[in-house]
């Protein structure tokens, strides 16, 4: 039994010590925004964020969270009120199919934290490890680029639109 | 006994000392400018040869920042006596080499001297590429000086006294420069004959993979025993070879041309680059550098045979019984980050290698496998490439210690590593190319 700290909330999770996060996170907690792709952390669709970093929570054992904080997409917005990373996402109409967009999203959040004004470049070699199916990936570099945009101008309130 | 303070004083006034009496022997006039030739004025075959000549020499790997101007220069190379930035070799007229006439661009590959008369570091591996023919070395030239010229100003080194002074490396080539092409050996093949001249000359082999004395030097009595760049250990690829199977002529050239070998995994790190170079030259050559490392390692011994023949046995019985963890944390990690892939009967290189065959864990040296672990291999744009997640960001440099040190004892079957979370810390510290990510 191990007390894992997810989006601020701690859980007592019962599972073997090599489980990997993704499981846990997935089949105990229901936080499905992380993906299930390749399960070989070779196309980032179960990125999240471990005290600041993008982590593959497929490859992520438990064994190696005790004490650190888990942040999936569910803790940083909500569909209400989207963070500015989800917010920009949804701008710029970036998912096509949206498998890969959740995996993005937590490592350009990541990228964010610890620069707040990437180049395309950056972006680029930052994303380069998370792969998309459909292609949208011009979309996707925009929206980092909106994110950054809307982090920094604190316009951070969601656009307003009509409901679908 | 002496103090390490007056050896250092011996050792200084002795390079300057041999300096000063070599400098007149090896004092080289400058070459007159000229003004750069124009691309057309160049035989359109004479430049496709050198371009596959320079791909042979990995000019490019040292010559070229990730993501700048082709062969603009500026990379860092460190070495034991500081930071040396690689020149400017597109023919670009004030910062490039676009007012070298031929014969200072042959000058320099055969003595390590400029157009100006100043002596080059042997960072540049004049030492091998001095074996390199007039034909190659004006087919080099042929191709470099029709490159698209770059501006961009040479950095200056960051190196400490006396090496900072060109003076001395006067004294170093007087001890350690040999001139001459290598002497074709006739009762070898052409193949073989080839080879040398190529691993020998232009593609500096063991510019890496020999060890170096205390002054750079490649120690000549143990060629390709192994070396040291850039924080990976350059295998030994000869008969001192810790490969858990033996090399042969076919999984050399394999190896080489396709940048991966069943048996022994795929090239990484500083390899990473001449293995994406040599899948582009002519097969011929790959095939005859292939047959001359293949007699530099030799035929392997009986005893080493047998090894490799087990080495492939438990490769094959763990494939069908995956990663029975155990319960220490090396274990676990190995089964929940590791296993997926190298425990799997994908084969590579869309497969990890399993790892009872893995070059990294048979090493007496820990640094491979730690700098592959914390960075991964990252997808090299634009080309078919292997690719693994690295590590740093979600394991402590305790827990990759735990890890290797589990790896080396189940798969490597050698002796434990010592200091490992010691060599682990370093490697995050200084593993500058891998690892960087806000500079693509």
């Amino acid at each position: 039994m191990m007390t894992l700290k997810v989006n601020g909330q701690d859980h007592k999770i019962d599972a073997d010590p090599d489980t990997p996060l993704l499981y846990v996170l997935r089949e105990d907690l229901k936080l499905n925004a992380a993906k299930f792709g390749c399960g070989l952390g070779q196309c980032g669709a179960c990125t999240v964020i471990v005290d600041g970093k993008a982590v593959l929570s497929c490859v992520t054992p438990l064994l190696l969270l005790e004490g650190k904080k888990v942040t999936t997409l569910e803790g940083l917005g909500t569909v209400e009120t989207p963070a500015p990373i989800q917010r920009a996402f949804i701008e710029e109409q970036a998912a096509q199919c949206g498998y890969c967009i959740a995996g993005m999203m937590m490592r350009a959040q990541a990228l964010l934290a610890r620069n707040s004004k990437p180049t395309d470049a950056e972006i680029r070699a930052e994303l380069q490890l998370n792969l998309c199916r459909c292609g949208t990936h011009m979309r996707i570099l925009r929206a980092v680029h909106r994110a950054s945009h809307l982090m920094q101008t604190a316009d951070a309130s969601p656009a307003q639109r009509s409901a679908p | 006994m002496a103090s390490p303070r007056i050896i250092g004083s011996v050792v200084a006034t002795a390079v300057i000392a041999g300096a000063i009496a070599a400098v007149a022997i090896v004092w080289r006039p400058a070459i007159a400018a000229i003004d750069p030739p124009a691309p057309q004025s160049f035989d359109s075959a004479l430049v496709k040869h050198g371009r596959d000549l320079a791909a042979i020499g990995n000019c490019n790997d040292c010559h070229t920042v990730r993501g700048a101007k082709d062969f603009a220069g500026g990379l860092p190379v460190p070495t034991p006596f500081g930071t040396i930035y690689s020149s400017n070799i597109t023919p670009d007229a004030e910062t490039g080499i676009g007012r070298w006439s031929e014969a200072a661009f042959r000058r320099a590959m055969q003595s390590g001297v400029n157009r100006d008369g100043q002596h080059l570091y042997p960072t540049f591996p004049y030492d091998h590429f001095t074996h390199v023919s007039d034909d190659d070395d004006r087919a080099l030239y042929a191709y470099l000086m029709t490159r698209q010229p770059v501006r961009a100003p040479a950095r200056a080194n960051d190196l400490a006294f006396p090496f900072n002074q060109r003076v001395a490396v006067a004294g170093w080539k007087v001890l350690f420069l040999r001139h001459g092409t290598t002497q074709p050996d006739s009762t070898k093949s052409a193949e073989w004959n080839r080879g040398a001249y190529l691993v020998e000359g232009l593609a500096h082999c063991g510019a890496c993979h020999t060890p170096r004395n205390a002054l750079g030097a490649e120690k000549s009595q143990a060629s390709f025993a192994g070396g040291d760049v850039d924080n990976w250990h350059a295998y030994a690829i000869n008969n001192q070879s810790s490969a858990p199977v033996p090399w042969d002529n076919d999984a050399l050239f394999q190896y080489l041309r396709q940048g991966w070998h069943p048996d022994h995994g795929v090239a990484r790190g500083p390899m990473a680059e001449v293995v994406s170079n040599l899948s582009e030259v002519p097969e011929s050559d790959v095939r005859a550098i292939a047959t001359y490392m293949a007699g530099v390692f030799g035929p392997p011994t009986e005893e080493r045979k047998l090894r490799g023949d087990e080495a492939l046995a438990r490769a094959s019985s763990s494939q069908v019984q995956p990663a029975n963890g155990g319960t220490t944390t090396g274990a676990q990690l190995y089964v929940a980050a590791c296993a997926p892939c190298h425990a799997t009967d994908r084969a590579p290189p869309f497969g990890g290698i399993n790892l009872a065959l893995s070059s990294a864990l048979t090493s007496p040296d820990a640094r491979n496998a730690a700098n592959i672990v914390l960075s991964g291999i990252r997808p090299s744009a634009g080309e078919r490439s292997p690719i693994m997640p690295g590590f740093a960001d979600s394991m402590s440099d305790g827990q990759i210690a735990a890890l290797l040190d589990y790896l080396r004892t189940r798969f490597g079957n050698q002796p434990a590593w010592t200091n490992t979370s010691d060599i682990v810390r370093d490697i995050r510290r200084t593993q500058t190319v891998s690892l960087q990510r806000d500079q693509p």
